[in-house]
């Protein structure tokens, strides 16, 4: 069943037709070509998906573009933070890069609910952008190239 | 995935109605596993009522001291409540040991309590399940069955209960508040998960159209209070076994506590027999293993999990190890 | 610039890909796309008698269905696992028996759902068993290497020696799962067909569809300049590949957009088969290998044959006067096995080098003093002299490094914080490929670059760096003025990446290519000159291998078993590395890919259904970022004029190779319990 929703994407207000069951991954890749966002697994598995949502990281495989009518979406494409790019770059954080997009938003999300002091499994008392830290809370992101020793280098010093 | 209709709900007894109404219809809160089983033909709505809008995202004080949680408040809200951090630490640790930093900003607090097994065969419609697909048979307990259960199982269905979130309520004597078509109720949560039986296909005591509304916790029986997950990887994994510990320690005893396993059973295992040997006794290796074995002595493992009954016991003396000799009551 | 070789320098596609704009297989700009989603059997084996296809067709918006009845029959049907919909045969569970074109991927999948198929099956028989009745000795082990090498006596020397091991080791099934699941945009317009397709060779793979649909080579293009991944997976063409094809040819002048579901991949695009290796080994008391004996028994698909090299490294290790290797195959009913990363090494050095440990063990000798002490002189195999060989320096270098001195030797003694901690040491080896048939071409541009094109991939190797570094070094230019062309058949041919070949096989072809520029147009071009090369034929005076060692530290859990590798650290030999940033992720990748099979990975096969049961990244765990915790890659300097032109040794597999015996064998010093099959999971330890 179609429905037409309004979001924008990286600061871009764009209309879009969609099925109900398009998810918000397959509305901005199939429908808005907007392919920042990768598809991995499809089932919250992987986090090759991520983006922000309402200034949140999560999975848009699972989120259901019509129930997100009116969001805001921030892409890798979209992301403001070079920073991040800049260390990822360095600490050659990504190989294939087919995660990274994923990664860098996941980072971004994770960097500020650090900030706001949320735990993780990993806390002891207040959160510190420790290593430990820094794998735990990006477990959720699979890389199958194995970049996570350059990916926890690149976000504890974009982070800092 | 078979098409349906999207409604988002304006208000709670709408809502219900609209649910209650419609055999066809679920509510959508997360999505983060209603989504995952459209996709994979094992949820087949026709229609599709989104709660997230509803008024069930705070969490606010009660007057018996506990807290009561809306039933939208996100995972990663909760575990970052600080007084769920402050007083029910084993609640904000056994959200932060399940699924990952986005699916617990998307996840619920109703949506984490009915998500629906992760047995595999569950999960893919080619295969018989029971729980799927009454009368079909059971895949699992002559196959794939090393996440299954070992206590409280049926001839029909082995599965177990994923969530952990769920396991840390149970010892926390939770209930949810639930409003049906005949107004409102409260289920213990220890109740709410029902034992397979004949009827695997019902995960609940729930009807359909009922719709949780929020979690009530009353004022925690102490603040000493530990999760503990084993899982196969360091993170992003679900649970071999998990333990979640409520106790109160005084005057060198156990003066009380409340002790739940997940991971082991179709629903949170509440851990009685454990309880009994523990309550009054004085903290020692052999107290704690006294316990896990009394509760443990009815688990019958399947052919390829009978390792999960030591895991199990190993699991649960090292929580009460850790929560008897760390921190202060 | 001379010197380029040898730079870290950052990756070139940075950019692109840390804005997500890098466009792979799926993602490239084609108009009004349609989308293909597969049907896949639900038996192991038997025939399809028929099709329900009404529900399927009453959707509004479902273009095409294909199936055996009317898919067009294709032209050469030798490769089986691409003969797809040419017959009602099923031979594996999961083989497609049908795909569904329609104008949404929605429509597309829910049609795929809701077609009906009826079967006549059949037994079937997926388990892989030692004792199998019907294990039959393969002609050949991938890539051609002979089946069994036999010299001396190794069953006198094992029943003369002073010390012996006979254990059997297993390694599971195992999903190579790159990130970016197998896509294919095939689109066939008028007489050309263009396909974006996610693959380790655009060249090989217009080879291997030309042929297929008998088309001329020059009718096909593929284009493929970023590769999320492959681990061999992307090699060799899959099914998925002809099957878009085949729609795009039914809806011509429409391109079809097929991307598999990651469910999808456990059945259609390779995986390593589980191994079963028997290992004996005789010593005398001071550990000196008298003889060295490796039978392994591992599967292949009755559709086609696979046949993996397992016990081909332990004939070049160590020196043994008496040695024998061999391999015993398992015809069943599963699909088809495939490459994945260091396919015959990874797995081949399990077996052999946890054996070692119970060697050492045995024998009282330490497991590196072991490995030093039966250092062979010349290759124990060919009986050729090794181009260079450092497993030695590799070993003492990460002995310093690790702290490997300060070892006890006894296992089950340090117990901290609950938990049992232990080290361990294995060796690494690959050899040295270089394929032959790369060509690359260099042409001077009127602004004053230098445009290098070799239809090259780049998986995340660093191909796009890295080879642009090469042209730089040899043309004697700053890298900035040098402009690489990849991944398309309009460039100059170039073999698979695969067999950690790239740089060697293709670096080689730039290398000539550019002496042959500045011999035709010195340093001083006109725009427009332009030379190409060709890579050069592989020396056949040495042996070729690169070495490594590896050390990691493992706790155990006391109470629950769960286990954590603490430490691993890796030194390699293995050539000169031509950029230290992305050979660092080529090594650290390939330990952290051996870091998951020791501790996570295993396809589980339901033999009653012919299926992998846990056929997603839920339930087929690699490793997470929480699981790699320490991780440190070392190489040494390494010169060898023998191996290619460029000196280089190739870097992408060796690091998965000897990681999982390390850590089994830190398990063991860990907790005294010696786990011989992998993974090695917590319930070992309880
Ligand atoms: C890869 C992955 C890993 C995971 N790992 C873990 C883990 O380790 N531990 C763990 O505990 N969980 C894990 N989860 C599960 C996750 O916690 C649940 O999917 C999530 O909590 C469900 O919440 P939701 O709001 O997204 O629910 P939804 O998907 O929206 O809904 C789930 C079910 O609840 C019903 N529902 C939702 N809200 C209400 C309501 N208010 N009243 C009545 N019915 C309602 C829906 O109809 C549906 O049937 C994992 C999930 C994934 C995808
Ligand atoms: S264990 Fe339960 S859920 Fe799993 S196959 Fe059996 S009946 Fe289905
Ligand atoms: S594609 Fe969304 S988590 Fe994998
Ligand atoms: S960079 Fe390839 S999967 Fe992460």
């Amino acid at each position: 069943m179609e429905a037409t929703i309004t979001i924008t994407v990286d600061g871009r207000q764009r209309t879009v037709a969609v099925d109900t069951r398009t998810t918000l991954l397959d509305a901005l890749r199939d429908r808005l070509a907007v392919t920042a966002p990768k598809k991995g697994c499809d089932h919250g598995q992987c986090g090759s998906c991520t983006v922000l949502l309402d200034g949140r990281r999560v999975l848009s495989c699972l989120a259901l573009a019509v129930a997100h009518d009116g969001a805001e979406v921030v892409t890798a494409a979209g992301l403001d933070n070079d920073r991040l790019r800049e260390t990822f770059l360095d600490n050659d954080a990504f190989q294939c890069g087919y995660c990274t997009p994923g990664q860098l938003c996941s980072a971004a999300g994770m960097l500020d609910e650090l900030k706001a002091g949320w735990p993780s499994a990993v806390t002891d008392g207040e959160p510190t952008l420790s290593a430990s830290e820094i794998r735990e809370r990006m477990a959720g992101n699979l890389c199958r190239c194995g970049a996570y020793v350059g990916i926890v280098a690149a976000i504890q010093e974009a982070g800092r | 995935m078979i098409p349906f209709d999207y409604r988002r709900a304006e208000n709670p007894a709408g809502a219900v109605a609209t649910v209650a109404g419609a055999p066809g219809a679920v509510y959508l809160a997360g999505g983060t596993n209603l989504v995952d089983h459209l996709k994979l033909d094992v949820a087949r709505p026709d229609l599709v009522v989104d709660v997230t809008g509803l008024p069930f995202d705070r969490v606010e004080p009660r007057a018996d001291g506990g807290l009561r949680v809306g039933a939208t408040v996100r995972n990663s809200d909760l575990a970052a409540h600080p007084v769920v951090r402050e007083r029910y630490p084993v609640l904000s640790q056994a959200l932060l040991a399940g699924a990952s930093g986005q699916l617990r900003n998307m996840a619920t607090t109703g949506g984490n309590l009915l998500q629906r097994t992760r047995c595999p065969y569950f999960q893919d419609v080619t295969t018989a399940c029971n729980k799927r697909d009454p009368g079909s048979g059971c895949s699992a307990i002559e196959g794939y069955h090393r996440y299954h259960a070992i206590l409280g199982a049926s001839p029909d269905c082995v599965a177990v209960h994923p969530s952990d979130m769920a396991v840390a309520l149970v010892a926390l004597d939770a209930t949810v508040r639930v409003l049906g078509r005949h107004g409102e109720r409260d289920i213990p949560v220890d109740a709410l998960h029902r034992l397979p039986g004949d009827r695997p296909d019902r995960d609940t005591i729930l009807e359909h159209g009922d719709l949780i509304t929020a979690v009530d916790l009353p004022a925690p029986l102490s603040v000493r209070s530990a999760y503990r997950k084993v899982r196969e990887r360091s993170s992003f994994a679900f649970a071999l076994v998990s333990v979640a510990a409520v106790a109160d320690l005084r005057d060198g005893r156990v003066q009380d506590c409340r002790i739940a396993l997940g991971g082991v059973a179709h629903k949170p295992w509440r851990a009685h027999a454990a309880e009994d040997v523990l309550r009054a006794g004085e903290p020692s290796e052999q107290l704690f293993t006294r316990a896990a074995d009394a509760e443990l002595a009815g688990a019958k493992p399947l052919p390829d999990n009978g390792f999960k009954v030591a895991m199990a016991r190993g699991a649960l003396v090292a929580t009460l190890r850790g929560l008897t000799t760390e921190g202060t009551a | 610039m001379t010197g380029m070789i040898g730079t870290a320098l950052p990756r070139r596609d940075g950019p692109a890909k840390l804005h997500g704009t890098a466009p792979y297989a799926y993602e490239h700009d084609v108009e009004h796309p349609a989308y293909a989603h597969l049907v896949q059997a639900t038996i192991a084996r038997g025939r399809v008698t028929g099709f329900d296809l009404s529900a399927a067709n009453a959707l509004d918006d479902v273009l095409a269905i294909l199936t055996h009845e009317n898919a067009p029959r294709l032209e050469d049907t030798g490769n089986a696992e691409l003969a797809v919909l040419q017959d009602d045969a099923v031979a594996f569970r999961g083989q497609v028996v049908a795909v569904v074109v329609a104008e949404t991927p929605e429509t597309a999948r829910q049609a795929a759902n809701a077609i009906q198929v009826t079967y006549d099956s059949e037994p079937h028989e997926t388990r892989l068993r030692a004792d199998d009745a019907g294990l039959y000795t393969p002609e050949k082990v991938n890539p051609a290497l002979p089946t069994e090498s036999s010299q001396g006596d190794v069953e006198s020397a094992l029943a003369s020696a002073d010390v012996t091991v006979d254990e059997v080791y297993t390694t599971p099934m195992e999903h190579n799962n790159p990130m970016e699941p197998h896509t294919t945009v095939a689109h066939w317009d008028g007489d050309r067909l263009t396909l974006y397709d996610s693959t380790q060779g655009v060249h090989p793979l217009r080879s291997a569809v030309a042929s297929l649909f008998g088309l001329d080579e020059d009718r096909v293009r593929v284009v493929a300049p970023y590769v999320g991944g492959g681990f061999g997976s992307k090699g060799q063409p899959h099914a998925p590949v002809a099957l878009a094809v085949l729609c795009a040819r039914h809806l011509t002048g429409r391109p079809v957009k097929l991307a598999i579901t990651r469910q999808q991949m456990f059945s259609l695009v390779g995986y390593r088969t589980p191994t079963i290796q028997r290992i004996r080994l005789a010593a005398d008391h001071t550990g000196a290998l008298t003889g060295i004996a490796v039978d392994v028994v591992e599967q292949t698909a009755r559709v086609k044959e696979f046949a993996e090299q397992t016990a081909t490294p332990s004939r070049s290790m160590y020196a043994a006067p008496h040695r024998r290797t061999g391999h015993r195959l398992a015809e069943l009913d599963v699909p088809v096995p495939s490459w994945m990363r260091a396919p015959g090494e990874c797995p081949g050095m399990f077996g052999p080098e946890v054996a070692m440990d119970e060697l050492a063990q045995r024998c009282e000798v330490d497991p590196i003093a072991l490995r030093i002490r039966n250092e062979p002189e010349l290759d124990p195999d060919s009986g050729k002299p090794f181009s260079s060989r450092n497993l030695i320096g590799c070993l003492e270098d990460g002995a310093r490094r690790f702290g490997w001195d300060a070892r006890d030797p006894r296992p089950r003694t340090r117990l901290e914080d609950g938990w049992w901690i232990g080290t361990g040491v294995a060796s690494s080896t690959y050899p040295v490929h270089m394929s032959p048939g790369s060509v690359a071409e260099i042409r001077y541009t009127a602004d004053g670059r230098y445009e290098v094109a070799i239809g090259a991939a780049d998986l995340g190797t660093g191909t796009w760096t890295v080879l642009a570094q090469v042209a730089a070094d040899r043309l004697d230019v700053p890298v900035d003025r040098v402009e690489l062309r990849i991944g398309d058949t309009d460039l100059p041919n170039a073999t698979v990446a695969g067999g950690s070949s790239g740089v060697a096989s293709w670096g080689s072809a730039i290398a000539d290519a550019a002496g042959a520029f500045r011999d035709k147009f010195g340093t001083d071009p006109a725009a427009g000159d332009e030379a190409s090369g060709r890579t050069p034929d592989l020396s056949e005076t040495f042996a070729m291998r690169a070495f490594g060692a590896q050390f990691a530290e493992v706790a155990v859990h006391a109470d629950t078993g769960e286990v954590e590798v603490r430490r691993l650290l890796g030194v390699f030999a293995a050539g000169r590395i031509v950029n230290p940033r992305t050979a660092r992720s080529q090594f650290l990748g390939g330990m952290t890919m051996g870091l998951s099979m020791a501790l996570h990975e295993q396809s589980v096969m339901d033999h009653r259904y012919g299926h992998v049961v846990n056929h997603d990244l839920a339930e087929y765990h690699i490793a997470t970022c929480a699981d790699v915790r320490s991780l440190e890659a070392h190489w040494l300097d390494e010169t060898d004029e023998h191996v290619n032109p460029l000196g280089t040794k190739g870097i992408g597999e060796i690091g998965i190779v000897g990681t999982a015996a390390a850590v089994a064998n830190a398990a063991w010093h860990a907790t005294g319990v010696r786990v011989r099959d992998l993974p090695i999971t917590p319930d070992r330890f309880l």
